[in-house]
Order: structure tokens, then sequence, then C-alpha cells
């Protein structure tokens, strides 16, 4: 099999961040990537922490170091990566799986962006995860 | 070809991920729901609720299954945002390396907790 052709990256973590006049959906990719890192070290850390039960320490119940206003405000943060995250996730399989996007056209000047046609998801996702962060700080503010 | 492949492992991660964290921010965050899978009060995360949990097997099942599911979906998003920054060959293989050895590292040690706390469960309950 031939070996898939490689890019070299002259933009460096520009090249992860930057949306360039790519549209709003290239900066929801942007913000995915930085929601899912966030994420990932946390879980990280919170799979050592919830396995030390295992030898009975609870570092995030009462009395333990865990257990304070700071790591609430932390645990809601990740709530709110977590509502994001999921949301632009479905966009985002949505679209790589081809819906969402328009049928192909013909190339005909003024030419059309799918960019455009997929508006309306990211909407939709982007206020379903609202909807998701007003819940999960309802219930973070009633704890 | 076999990156499309892992590629979409990490989509189906990311479905499957879906289902089962949303389980558990529901149990853990919701105050109605944890009644059911919290039956002590003082929290859903509180040790004799999180004992109440690990006792049943389904719990452990699925703590094992999101363990394995989300370490895959978040290291290998990592691997693919690392591999964008295009480093050569011997680099990407290193990094790879580490990831897989790290991703088993903290499988390993999930798992091992998540049957010794169902052990215990049991062995609590049994007096």
């Amino acid at each position: 099999m031939a070996e898939a052709r490689r890019h070299e990256n002259k933009l460096g973590l520009w090249g992860w961040l930057g949306g360039g006049r790519w549209g709003i959906e290239r900066y929801a990719y942007a913000l995915h990537r930085l929601t899912g890192l966030g994420i990932l070290f946390y879980f990280l850390l919170h799979i050592v922490v919830t396995s030390l039960r295992a030898k009975g320490i609870y570092l995030w119940a009462a009395g333990g170091i865990l257990h304070n206003s700071f790591f609430k405000v932390g645990e809601f943060l990740v709530f709110s990566a977590f509502a994001y995250h999921a949301l632009n996730g479905i966009r985002l399989i949505l679209v790589e799986l081809g819906f969402a996007v328009g049928k192909p056209i013909e190339p005909v000047y003024p030419y059309q962006s799918s960019l455009n046609v997929q508006r309306p998801l990211l909407v939709a996702m982007m206020i379903l995860a609202l909807v998701l962060l007003a819940a999960g700080g309802y219930t973070a503010l009633a704890r | 070809m076999k990156e499309t492949k892992y590629w979409t492992w990490h989509m189906a991660a990311g479905a499957a991920l879906l289902f089962l964290l949303g389980l558990h921010m529901l149990i853990m965050h919701t105050g109605g729901f944890a009644q059911w899978f919290a039956p002590h009060g003082n929290g859903a995360d509180s040790p004799q609720n999180s004992l109440f949990r690990d006792g049943k097997l389904f719990f452990t099942l699925t703590y094992v299954l999101m363990l394995a599911v989300a370490l895959y979906h978040g290291l290998y998003g990592l691997r693919t945002m690392l591999f964008e920054l295009t480093f050569g060959p011997a680099a990407e293989k290193t990094i790879t390396v580490i990831l897989v050895a790290a991703g088993l590292g903290l499988f390993g040690l999930g798992t091992w907790a998540a049957v010794a706390a169902h052990a215990i469960a049991l062995a609590g309950a049994r007096g």
C-alpha cells in the first residue's frame, strides 16, 4: 500500500487553534479540542483518585482534601466542558458521516459553501449545550 | 487504511461515551435520579453510596467498560493532535508507545480498583 502523503504543519500550534476564514465551525472545532484536553487531564487524575477507594481512601468525601468549594467549581467546569464536547462531538460525527452538509452540486459561480448549510446543526447543538449547562449549573448550586 | 479504522473506533468510542458518561453524570450529579443508586443519603459520592454501587456487578462492569472506551477516545485524540505538529516517524512511534503504555497502565489500575472495591463491598454486605 502506498504511504499516506505527509504535509508539514508550518503553522505549529496556530494550526491547531486558528480558524482563519473557515467560519465559526472551525473555531468550534478548536474549542472541541481544548475541552477534550481539559477533560482528558481531569479523567487521568480521576482514575488515580477514585482507584484509591480500593484502599479505603475517599479524598472527595467529607474531610478529604478534594472536598472544598474550589473543587466544586472545578467539577462544574468539567461538566461544562463535557456538555460542550459531547454535543459538538455529535455534530462532528454527523458532518464526518456526510449528514447536514447538503447534497453535492455543480460548482457554478457564485460558489455555495457547505459551511452555510451545516450552520443550523451548530446552532441546534449549542442551544442543547446551553440547556445542559443551565441544568448542571442549577444542580451544582442546589448542592 | 489502519489509521482510518482507528479513527472510526475513535468516533464509535465517542458515541458510546455519550451514553456511558451521560449515565455516570446523571447518577453522580442529579439528586432525584441518584436516589435509586445512592440510598444512604449524604450525596451520591459519599463512601457509603460508592460502596453500595461498587457492590453491584452492573456498575463494576460499566466502570471497566467506560474506562477502556474513555482511555481509547482520549489518548487517541491526544495522539491525533500531537501528530498534527508533524514530528518525524521516530518521534511519532515514541509518542504512540508512551500513550499505549500509559493507557494500559491506567486501565490496569482502574480495573484492579473496580474489582477490588466490588470484592470489598460484597465482603462488607456479607458482614
